[in-house]
């Protein structure tokens, strides 16, 4: 049954410079503290993005790449490993994505945090350990230089140099096809669902067999 | 050789396989609190959609609540304002919302469980990492984006990849003064905070079956601190005792059918696994934290690691801890100064988790450079604490007794460190800032371990404080 033809634009590549965020085991709590999360809508919260550790207490800066002047208008994240652990809060991904960034690229994502990612059609793609401290040096030494992701052939081209990334197939085929914005995806199968209800005793309350 | 327990659920709630290779996953029961709910509903407000299975979610306020003064409208407007939301959304789309007019409003991982509408054989899901909590009943449970909660609502499905099971062994017995959360801090510091990535943890042996169920929930609710987002124990005879007679729970014959379902879903004795890891209890000591992330756990008799002692991967974590904790390499936790107790959270803020703290306080005096409070996890387990005459006890002794909510977890409520404190806390995250205070310090442990630091002003060994005479 098709309920919407709804389909979201392709993320098939993207372009842009690169903000390298160094260091393992960055949580949700610093890409946003909680305190920014008490509203009811995603507007506006790219001002918040790594806001405890780009400033103190009094307002003041901290030295951070999101507050260097050569950074700003980059479109793709460098992170290293396991970046985006702890809390599910999807306000993460999307004060980064209204803070500008399009693509996230490290070494390992924590899995709440790369499909959050991926259901906003922002790509989180990795990239072996050496490739990545090689690709953060690249962008460290010249901040100009121009990233392109491509993701029919998984390469990243940086500065003439190229690399191949990792991205699960899943993940992959839905931002190539336009359906990362699952919604439309499943409701196309409303039969199904109904079908696979019925067959599950506790909807019911285990009814069914009294 | 036959399948386990996740392998049998997920095959029965699997939908179809999607064109992208991800599973559409039928999810049984979809909770939903204040915070990340409200951008879903908007969302599917936007497209024309509604909501396809209004019957099978569940909503509760936790996250912002005050726990001190929770009259209407709250002192601050942006909590009320995400209050008010919570409760249009759920009035307009005929969803039972749990709100604090009635008697069963907490912590969504800690009210689905005690009115039974948590079940073993179930697909759950909720916008919260700890959503794992519910895996202690044998079901399959999933934190989830504020995207996969429109998904949820408006489809009662998700798309998914299905992850690898590992199953987690854990044989011994557990010795005085260890607990259910001393095994899974340990099991993070020896996996990894990132150990789990991409798979499903079957908790299980004898010390496992030997928890109670409120312990086996301490263990799942961690599994994401593990890196794995789901972690469970399959049901058996306690699982069903504990239900049994339980608001939501099925009744009469309803529930032996419902017995025979869940038992046909548990992982057999040949039950397949795609790696499996051995923890021995025998040798476990209370745990707790020296550092940034649950991961950096130690005994609480040992010292903090040295940086060339850990693997290169670790290091510059390492180094940021310490830093931010202002502790050396070398040095022990226990004898640290604490400004604060927390005893609360979806961790441990269940009725065991309170009557354990309350015997050890009892006729003691909480220390005299110390805040400290006890956050029950919802509203049926403070009255029950009241009814067992536990509140009292933590009141005489000199803790704050507060009203059900996620408090200071992690501080989206008036419940925040100051500054530079350093706080014992029953919780599950020691985030940089996650207590309120951006230069605020968590040290995670058992409740035990924080009823004991309340009163001793420092970190001690909840061991040696069991055996110390009780004052007169």
């Amino acid at each position: 049954m098709m309920v919407s033809e709804k389909t979201n634009p392709a993320v098939d590549s993207i372009t842009g410079r690169g903000i390298p965020v160094r260091g393992n085991d960055i949580d949700t709590d610093q890409i946003i503290p909680a305190r920014y999360m008490k509203v009811v809508t995603f507007e506006g919260l790219g001002q918040y993005a790594f806001y405890d550790v780009r400033f103190k207490e009094d307002g003041s800066q901290k030295p951070h790449p999101f507050n260097e002047s050569r950074y700003q208008g980059a479109g793709i994240l460098l992170v290293n490993r396991n970046f985006g652990c702890g809390s599910s809060r999807e306000h993460a991904p999307q004060a980064l994505q209204k803070a500008g960034i399009q693509a996230v690229v490290g070494e390992s994502f924590a899995e709440i945090f790369a499909g959050n990612c991926t259901a906003m059609g922002v790509p989180a793609v990795t990239l072996s350990s050496q490739d990545m401290l090689q690709l953060m040096e690249t962008v460290e030494q010249e901040p100009t230089t121009e990233i392109h992701l491509d993701l029919r052939s998984n390469t990243l081209t940086a500065a003439r140099q190229s690399f191949t990334f990792s991205l699960p197939p899943a993940y992959r085929n839905s931002l190539i096809a336009g359906t990362w914005d699952s919604t439309s995806v499943l409701l196309d199968n409303l039969e199904q669902i109904h079908q696979t209800a019925a067959r599950l005793p506790y909807v019911d309350g285990f009814a069914a067999g009294v | 050789m036959s399948k386990n327990l996740f392998n049998k659920v997920w095959d029965l709630h699997k939908v179809t396989t999607l064109d992208s290779g991800q599973d559409q996953l039928f999810i049984g029961l979809h909770m939903i609190h204040e915070v990340t709910s409200p951008q879903a509903f908007q969302m599917i407000r936007e497209r024309g959609l509604t909501v396809l299975y209004p019957n099978r979610t569940f909503a509760t306020v936790d996250h912002i609540v005050p726990t001190a003064d929770q009259q209407r409208p709250f002192a601050d407007a942006l909590a009320e304002e995400m209050m008010r939301a919570i409760e249009q959304n759920t009035a307009q789309y005929g969803i039972e919302f749990f709100g604090l007019h009635t008697d069963y409003q907490g912590i969504v991982h800690i009210i689905g469980p005690e009115l039974g509408i948590t079940q073993p054989g179930m697909t759950i899901a909720c916008g919260d990492s700890h959503t794992s909590t519910h895996g202690a009943f044998g079901a399959i449970a999933f934190g989830i984006g504020t995207s996969q909660i429109r998904d949820v609502l408006a489809t009662q499905c998700m798309a998914i990849s299905r992850p690898k099971v590992r199953r987690i062994e854990v044989s011994g017995q557990l010795a005085r003064g260890v607990y259910a959360k001393d095994i899974i801090l340990k099991i993070i510091a020896d996996l990894g905070v990132n150990g789990g990535l991409g798979h499903a943890y079957e908790y299980g042996g004898e010390t496992i079956h030997d928890l109670s169920m409120e312990g086996r929930m301490t263990i799942c609710n961690m599994s994401i601190e593990g890196g794995a987002r789901v972690g469970y124990v399959n049901p058996d005879q306690k699982t069903f005792d504990y239900l049994q007679g339980r608001r939501y729970a099925p009744q009469g014959d309803a529930f032996d059918e419902a017995v025979d379902f869940w038992n046909s879903i548990a992982s057999g004795p040949d039950a397949q696994y795609d790696d499996v890891f051995h923890l021995d209890a025998n040798t476990l000591e209370p745990m707790v934290t020296w550092g940034i992330n649950p991961g950096q756990a130690i005994r609480v008799t040992e010292q903090t690691p040295s940086i060339s002692s850990l693997k290169p991967e670790h290091r510059e974590v390492a180094e940021k801890a310490y830093t931010h904790m202002d502790f050396a390499e070398g040095d022990t936790v226990k004898g640290k100064k604490i400004n604060v107790a927390f005893l609360g959270s979806c961790t441990n803020a269940r009725i065991s988790d309170l009557r354990e703290a309350a015997a050890l306080v009892k006729g003691k005096r909480v220390h005299a450079d110390v805040k400290a409070f006890v956050v029950p996890g919802s509203k049926q387990v403070a009255r029950q604490a009241e009814k067992e005459g536990l509140a009292r006890v933590f009141a005489d002794a000199g803790f704050q007794w507060r009203g059900a909510g996620c408090s200071m977890c992690l501080a989206m409520n008036p419940d925040k460190l100051q500054g530079r404190e350093i706080c014992a806390s029953s919780s599950n995250r020691n985030f940089v800032g996650r207590q309120g205070s951006p230069t605020g310090r968590t040290l995670l442990m058992s409740p035990a371990m924080v009823a004991a630091a309340a009163i001793s002003g420092e970190v001690v060994d909840v061991r040696e404080f069991m055996r110390e005479p009780v004052a007169v």
